[in-house]
């Protein structure tokens, strides 16, 4: 589904991503950890394709397409979806309305129909209990005021209404409580299937004891230092990263 | 400085003569403003005495004062001698019929309900003679007579209900109130007039575009309105169809008046061509609005969104005279391209209680410039005053301006009087972050400026909110990205 090779990308001349390779196939689950400054939030970023990065090397193919070479807002129509780090606050902007135009944007694009009013009223109900996002949010301005906990609810119930192809999450779980953590698991658990991926960045192991990744890999310094399974996230948990850079220098 | 020659002359509607029909030519006056073309005017539209000697009035003193030069813009200097005083000022050509005016107008007329006749007499379709007899009929103006409602041109309140103009014209801006006004006292063209009977709400929304007449859009418009007694109106005006007008000065006077326990909306949408890139042409938008909360407990509030003109002068304000009075006034004013708006409003609070609440959304794009000058006066025998004013501005790209002058004066140490100002821009962030969820570039510009715009669009009645909101997007199509 997803595939990148030798990506290197950086800001005003400084290299941040040096040579990064990924696979990831339909149905996979991928975390992505490492210390702060790796490069995790510029790796989905340029994923997601926003401006301001310069990419210095190699390729992105996703579902075939160069996804480089596709705007912003095509990727998201063709099934991509980054939940942010740090979710912006559109004031004004019904958070309703927001998300009923996203979707209709999506399937406009996908020649599909428009989904009327009181379909989509209910379905954002119904997933807005399942990620328990309080429904008074969904009347309020997108994010404004929200706090940190709520921003992140919202976007996973983004997701879970725009069903995308390949989720990235950027540190979806930082900040959460340890009820809304679950919510936010159960909520990608709920979007794994055999036509889905997901690609989740995070610092803490006790979401991916609930996620069960298929693949975990180590970004430091730009490159992806070490990749395994579920158990290699226990082993970074238990000894931090002091190791394994000390291995990748040596 | 050539350049700025025929910036002048094209802006003061040279050419505007050699655009003129057949029909109304006999109707134009030459460029030139005298005593003589005044009386010229009120004895073509056979006007009594009493009117004639307030328009000579006015101009006796207009010939006294200079023009205003305070506002924060900019533009080359008017020859008032240049402008022709009596005509139709809408040269619209001509068209055949309905088929050869643009869809978008005829859409937009169609969601404003807007019969096929008046469509017609709207868009400067040639119009038979059945179509006034038709007009006459229409349903509205049945139900507003039986509501005892009078709504019609200012020409023919002049000769229909002397009494009524005589009495309130003039009286919430006289016309030594300023340059403009003075002008427009003395030569003003035409305009509506609205009455409202004691004890009336009136059964529907009134606009401009229920109006026909031939001077609709005149460069020097009066309008009165006049709410008795518990009565309450809301009227609507302008056009949200991009009309491709011809340059001209437009200095209009509006004057709203509440009595005991009335209630007045009134809500403009401003689309007036706002000429080219380079700032070539477009209308000069000098109007005068104010209303006045005559009467104990009335209510005055005042909306507009103003996205045309080159250049915008405008404070519709509020004279809070009665006691717990209520003055509102909401706006959202745009400048892209080379336009330049100083606008804001004057709340003059002069009863006890009188209450005032200011929302200003100033958007600038590419070169334009926004200024809110709002002023909020509190006289010593207006306890317990209170006024809250909030003026933000929306900055898209780097070089575009805005400015904000609040006055605030207060002789009375019982007010209350707060005034908050932000800026912000439209942020790449704000916009990634649409995108990312699959709308296009202009749709989240244009979802995050009605965002900003949003307090000021509540305001609006809901289709007229709509058309606003499209209008935002269609006006500011481009300025980003
Ligand atoms: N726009 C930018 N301008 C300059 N430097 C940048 C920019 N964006 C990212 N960087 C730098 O690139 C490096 C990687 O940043 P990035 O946000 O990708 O890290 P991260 O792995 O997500 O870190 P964290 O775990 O703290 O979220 C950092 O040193 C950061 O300061
Ligand atoms: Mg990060």
């Amino acid at each position: 589904m997803l595939s990148i090779k030798h990506l290197s990308a950086g800001v005003d001349g400084k290299a941040i991503l040096k040579g990064i390779d990924l696979e990831v196939r339909a149905g996979e689950v991928h975390a992505v950890m490492g210390p702060n400054g790796s490069g995790k939030s510029t790796l989905a970023h340029i994923l997601a394709g926003r401006d301001g990065y310069t990419v210095t090397d190699g390729e992105v193919r996703y579902m075939g397409r160069d996804l480089l070479g596709m705007e912003i807002e095509e990727r998201a129509r063709q099934g991509v979806f980054l939940a942010m780090q740090y979710p912006v606050e559109l004031p004004g902007v019904n958070n309703m309305t927001f998300l009923r135009e996203s979707m209709n944007a999506i399937r406009k694009s996908r020649g599909e129909e428009e989904m009327d009013a009181v379909s989509f009223m209910k379905l954002v109900r119904e997933k807005a209990r399942q990620v328990k996002l309080d429904e008074k949010l969904l009347k309020r301005s997108v994010n404004t005021g929200f706090s940190g906990g709520e921003k992140k609810r919202n976007e996973i119930l983004q997701m879970a209404v725009l069903e995308p192809f390949l989720a990235i999450l950027d540190e979806t779980d930082s900040g959460l409580d340890i009820d809304a953590l679950r919510n936010v698991a159960d909520g990608v658990n709920r979007l794994r299937s055999p036509h889905r991926a997901m690609i989740v960045v995070t610092h803490y192991q006790r979401l991916l004891d609930y996620l069960e990744p298929d693949h975990v890999h180590v970004l430091a310094g730009g490159r992806i230092v070490r990749s395994g399974g579920k158990e290699l996230a226990l082993e970074l948990e238990a000894k931090g990263y002091g190791w394994l850079l000390e291995e990748v220098a040596a | 400085m050539g350049s700025s020659n025929t910036a002048v002359e094209a802006l003061m509607g040279k050419g505007y003569a050699q655009g003129f029909v057949t029909q109304i030519e006999s109707d134009t006056l030459p460029p030139g403003l005298d005593e003589a073309v005044i009386r010229t005017i009120s004895s073509r539209k056979e006007e009594p005495a009493w009117m004639l000697e307030k328009r000579l009035a006015a101009y006796h003193h207009w010939l006294t004062l200079r023009e205003p030069n305070w506002a924060a813009v900019r533009h080359p200097p008017i020859d008032f001698q240049a402008i022709s005083y009596f005509s139709s000022p809408k040269k619209r050509p001509q068209l055949g019929s309905l088929d050869e005016v643009a869809p978008e107008l005829l859409a937009t007329y169609e969601k404003l309900g807007i019969p096929i006749e008046e469509q017609k007499a709207l868009a400067g379709v040639a119009v038979d003679a059945v179509f006034d007899s038709v007009s006459v009929a229409t349903t509205f103006r049945v139900t507003l007579a039986e509501a005892g409602v009078i709504f019609c041109s200012m020409s023919e309140a002049i000769r229909e209900y002397p009494e009524l103009v005589r009495r309130y014209m003039g009286s919430v801006v006289p016309h030594k109130d300023n340059f403009f006004a003075a002008l427009n006292s003395a030569v003003f063209s035409d305009g509506t007039f609205v009455y409202i009977p004691k004890g009336v709400n009136c059964p529907m929304e009134l606009s401009t575009y229920f109006r026909i007449n031939e001077a609709k859009t005149g460069q020097f418009e009066r309008t009165l309105i006049v709410a008795e007694e518990r009565s309450r109106v809301s009227y609507l005006e302008g056009c949200t169809a991009p009309m491709r007008d011809e340059n001209q000065l437009h200095a209009a006077v509006v004057e709203l008046v509440a009595l005991e326990d009335a209630q007045i909306k009134y809500a403009t949408v401003q689309n007036w061509y706002p000429g080219d890139s380079e700032g070539r042409g477009g209308i000069y938008n000098f109007v005068t609005k104010r209303g006045e909360c005559r009467g104990d407990r009335s209510h005055i509030s005042w909306t507009q969104v103003e996205t045309g003109s080159a250049v915008t002068w405008k404070y519709p304000g509020c004279i809070l005279r009665g006691r717990d009075t209520v003055g509102e006034f909401y706006s959202v004013a745009v400048t892209k391209g080379r336009q330049q708006a100083d606008t804001g409003t004057k709340m003059i609070h002069l009863g006890e209680n009188s209450r005032s609440t200011v929302v200003s959304k100033g958007i600038s794009a590419m070169f334009g410039s926004n200024a809110y000058r709002g002023l909020v006066r509190v006289a010593a025998k207006a306890e317990n005053a209170r006024n809250h004013s909030q003026c933000d501005s929306l900055l898209i790209g780097d070089r575009c301006a805005a400015h904000t002058f609040p006055y605030i004066e207060v002789k009375n140490p019982t007010a209350r009087v707060e005034h908050e100002a932000t800026t912000s821009k439209v942020s790449e962030d704000q916009l990634f972050y649409c995108r990312q969820r699959g709308l296009s570039q202009e749709d989240a510009v244009s979802m995050i400026i009605n965002g900003f715009c949003k307090q000021v669009f509540n305001e609006l009645p809901m289709e007229f909110a709509v058309e606003a909101q499209k209008l935002l997007a269609v006006s500011l199509e481009g300025a980003v990205g």
